[in-house]
């Protein structure tokens, strides 16, 4: 392998931030390459400045360079003025590390956190001068695997990657890396590809599509079934029992040049039990774990240290419900004067933003808050129970202690969504809008609108996706309110962009036809307006002879086979149906970090349990909740150090009734 | 207190903009722990000053940053702080030297420096070329550019700013112009048509860029270094801060040679 950088340095002066291209930061690691390592190409299907912080890629990343028989570089798609000068001078994609040629490598692994990224996979695949489909690849050609989010529902990418890793990759990275260090120690023989894919096929939490035949009856999907014995007919994803044992990244990656969450991030717990119906995130990293606040401020601490940032992140799904949050932050803010600290998803409440007040001495942003939707009856459905109260009480603390902005995020196309409820979206708004001119004169709110994409796991999973024209519609019912309403801004994504979020969120095998067609016709960074264009995409589903419709908008059946029903996240599909019914009829579910277990099945399935340091909920944690829940008498939640007893004897608790507010 | 520091700018990360080398000298100062002064307001900088802009791509071995701070510091600990900044500065950003300089009489690095030394190794042509080039250039009492400035354009004499420009025949490559080999594993060999020139600062800059464009549409970058800044008075002409003697240890191969 030798380097690409004397051919490479001569382009970098003809394009855009060419600093992206360098590698150079501060955490970087200088990996050595040897026959026994297995080489690793870890890469984000976006720009340097998005993917970058990816904490899930520095994961990896880390543990591998860890092992004695792994070594793992990075990068992230080259944008277009750099793609163009690397086709034109034959450079491949390269590593940042060794700027070594990406096809040089023994696995190209890819983080997929976003459905409009896949155009930008089959091109970093190509431009490593790798065939983009599976078939076409031979023993010399690296191993494309993907992890992350998105791989709940990997059909659409099927022909296109090796093998997807359902779950947290902490432990089945190195469960992966033993298999491709031996078929690289065994030099890689003719007819070994197949084989080492068969024997990845075989580690719990690895998916191999190719090892997988898929009937269809006309647009029906009738099963997707294992064509060996000794392949899974069912993948579980992995998960890690304790965070606590993973304090990583150790050495968070510190770019030369700007990038998105330009600030240390420290992940407090991973997994949410919010049980919010929309939300994917929530129900696939079940259960929770929480850090000990003793580690989360010692890798504060250290973090601080030795990156040099002023600003500190601590990162998960809803970090107002960490344990013991007021005493984390307070330690933190004892470090120093100058340190900021950041809450990304705060909780509405007043309690949550009494926090962000105290950590925040300096105003920079405005605050942001996600009710998600309009009318308290459409947030029973889909199960964020925010009371008006909670979010007024938690903008009036905004507004008064001293911040300008304020900005509420929404979905809209939610299922028995009306009028009424969307335009509640808008009456929210003045209201803060009004809350807010006690305070201060020209307070301003924003309101940022999401047409809503159901996804794989999640109760809405069988709803029928809202059509470019009834979200178009929906939108200007907001816009024609908010221009009627003083300081409130309006902003909304692009319904053409949701279609096809939605078209990769929930297609099958056959919407692979479809990305590659986009791609070929130069469809890539689909994420970034400036570069999406809708009619590459009908003109696609036309010649594969696929409907948006079917895909998008159809409401599924209960009875249907759905092309993710072969693998799991843990959880019960007639839990997903039951809670999709109480969704319809406006039925709230408790969060069971609190409340007794209602079997969903990402504990009880796996046995592991939550590890939270506190059995109560929070100040002010009555939100996402609906209600000042009690406590019940059975907890299935394990104290902190508590833990290695449980999970063997913890029998499975019985379903609760589902609360209703 | 106002300290200077002295620092490179070489090999991979002559692609980082000056805007990301202000942040990373800002998380360079946080790591190394110095009593820096703050601004005031709702947003806190550091207080530090840097000399004139440096393109991206284009390479420095004189690079110049003032740094206020809150508490004196003795004099031991300022003899350990280009090592201390080295450490926390990526590859090829050296501390080179570290000295205190008076903060009062208001005059910046950039209103104080004159001119800047650049060795400009091009492509486009044979050193035959360079040469008459060179001359044509100096024969000419006055050379017109157009430029943008404030959204108009604009025809600059670039000529007075030029003070010297000759074909350098002693470049061998290395980014250190005596080096040839010795600080770095660097085989020295044809290194094609290098130019040495000394360009004034004052009111204005002229770029290396605007300079090879004087030369004719024919010539390309290939690696430009500035390898010195100035600032003149009565007896003659000084470094805002000069190398210490001796070796020149932080220099590393993969800076040196390119």
């Amino acid at each position: 392998m030798s380097t690409v950088w004397p051919r490479l340095e001569p382009l970098l002066s003809r394009v855009e931030r060419p600093a992206r291209y360098i590698g150079c930061e501060d955490g970087a690691q200088s990996p050595v390459h040897a026959p026994h390592k297995a080489a690793w190409l870890l890469i984000y299907p976006d720009t340097y400045e998005v993917g970058l912080p990816n904490q899930g890629l520095q994961i990896l990343y880390e543990i591998l360079n860890e092992r004695d028989d792994a070594v793992a570089e990075r990068t992230y798609a080259p944008w277009t003025d750099l793609e163009a000068e690397l086709r034109t001078h034959r450079v491949p994609l390269f590593s940042l590390e060794n700027h070594l040629p990406a096809g040089t490598f023994d696995v190209l692994g890819f983080n997929l956190a976003a459905e409009l990224t896949y155009t930008n996979l089959l091109n970093c695949v190509d431009l490593a001068g790798v065939p983009v489909r599976v078939d076409e690849r031979r023993e010399e050609h690296p191993l494309v695997i993907a992890g992350g989010h998105c791989t709940y529902n990997p059909e659409p990418l099927a022909d296109f990657v090796d093998a997807f890793v359902l779950g947290d990759g902490e432990e089945v990275v190195s469960e992966i890396n033993e298999v491709v260090a031996d078929w690289k120690r065994s030099g890689r023989t003719d007819g070994s590809r197949v084989q080492v894919l068969r024997r990845l096929a075989s580690v719990p939490g690895v998916y191999v599509p190719s090892m997988y035949t898929v009937t269809y009856d006309g647009p029906r999907l009738v099963a997707i079934e294992p064509r060996y014995p000794d392949v899974p007919a069912r993948i579980e994803k992995r998960t890690i029992a304790s965070l606590e044992d993973w304090p990583y990244p150790r050495q968070q990656l510190v770019p030369l040049t700007e990038v998105v969450h330009d600030r240390l991030n420290v992940e407090v717990f991973r997994g949410c039990t919010r049980g919010c119906r929309f939300c994917q995130a929530g129900m696939i990293t079940r259960p929770v774990r929480e850090r000990s606040a003793e580690q989360v401020r010692s890798m504060v601490a250290s973090g601080l240290r030795r990156s040099g940032y002023d600003e500190v992140a601590l990162t998960s799904l809803s970090t107002a419900d960490f344990s013991g949050i007021e005493a984390v932050v307070g330690g933190i803010m004892a470090l120093d004067d100058n340190i900021t600290v950041a809450l990304p998803s705060l909780r509405v409440d007043a309690f949550t933003v009494g926090i962000a007040a105290q950590l925040q001495q300096a105003r920079r942003a405005g605050l942001t808050f996600a009710p998600e939707a309009g009318t308290w009856r459409m947030r029973q459905v889909i199960n964020k129970l925010i009371r008006e109260e909670d979010l007024y009480a938690a903008v009036d603390g905004a507004f008064s202690s001293g911040w300008r902005r304020v900005k509420l995020y929404f979905l809209t196309g939610l299922p028995t969504e009306t009028d009424e409820d969307t335009l509640g979206i808008t009456e929210l708004a003045r209201n803060c809008v009004a809350i807010g001119q006690k305070h201060q004169k020209g307070t301003s709110v924003t309101v940022s609108v999401g047409g809503f994409v159901p996804k794989p796991f999640t109760p809405f999973q069988w709803f029928g996706q809202n059509t470019v024209s009834e979200l178009d519609r929906k939108i200007s019912l907001l816009r024609n309110d908010a221009r009627r309403s003083r300081g409130v801004q309006l902003r909304w994504h692009d319904p053409k962009a949701t279609l096809i979020e939605g078209l990769m969120s929930r297609g099958d095998r056959r919407v692979g036809a479809v990305i590659e067609e986009v791609w070929r016709n130069g469809g890539t960074f689909q994420e970034w307006t400036e570069h999406f264009r809708l009619d590459r995409w009908v003109d696609a589903l036309a010649n594969a002879g696929l409907s948006a419709d079917w895909y998008v908008h159809r409401h599924r059946t209960e009875d249907e086979v759905l092309p993710w029903d072969h693998l799991s996240a843990g959880l019960h599909k007639d839990f997903l149906w039951q809670d999709w019914r109480d969704a319809l009829d406006a039925v709230g579910l408790p969060d069971c970090r609190w409340t007794p277990c209602y079997d969903c099945g990402a504990c009880t399935g796996y046995g592991i349990e939550h590890v939270v340091a506190s059995a109560v909920p929070p100040a002010g944690g009555s939100q996402g909740t609906g209600q000042d829940l009690s406590v019940g008498h059975v907890v299935p939640v394990s104290l902190l150090g508590r833990r290695a007893a449980s999970a063997e004897t913890s029998a499975p608790p019985e379903p609760v009734e589902v609360g209703s507010a | 207190m106002r300290v200077r520091a002295r620092f490179t700018k070489l090999g991979k990360i002559r692609f980082v903009s000056h805007r990301d080398l202000a942040r990373i000298w800002e998380r360079a100062l946080r790591r190394a722990d110095l009593p820096v002064a703050y601004s005031g307001g709702f947003s806190p900088r550091p207080r530090f000053h840097f000399g004139l802009a440096l393109s991206v791509a284009h390479e420095s071995w004189a690079e110049y940053l003032d740094v206020d701070l809150v508490d004196d510091i003795d004099e031991l600990t300022i003899a350990t702080l280009a090592d201390r900044f080295s450490a926390v500065l990526p590859t090829g950003v050296d501390c080179t030297a570290v000295a205190v300089v008076p903060s009062a009489g208001g005059i910046s690095l950039q209103e104080a420096v004159t001119s800047s030394t650049w060795s400009l190794g091009l492509d486009g042509g044979s050193l035959d070329e360079a040469a008459a080039a060179v001359d044509a250039l100096l024969e000419a009492h006055s050379v017109f550019i157009t430029r943008e400035r404030k959204g108009k354009t604009v025809n600059d004499d670039i000529r007075p700013y030029v003070r010297s420009l000759t074909l350098d025949s002693s470049y061998s490559g290395c980014v250190l112009p005596d080096c040839a080999g010795a600080a770095c594993d660097h085989v020295p060999g044809d290194p094609g048509v290098v130019l040495r020139a000394e360009i004034g600062t004052q009111p204005r800059t002229l770029r290396p860029a605007e300079l090879i464009g004087a030369l004719g549409p024919m010539w390309r970058e290939r690696r430009v270094v500035r390898l010195a800044q100035w600032i003149d008075h009565e007896d003659g002409r000084q470094e805002p801060l000069a190398l210490p003697a001796g070796p020149l240890p932080w220099l590393r191969t993969e800076t040196c040679a390119t």
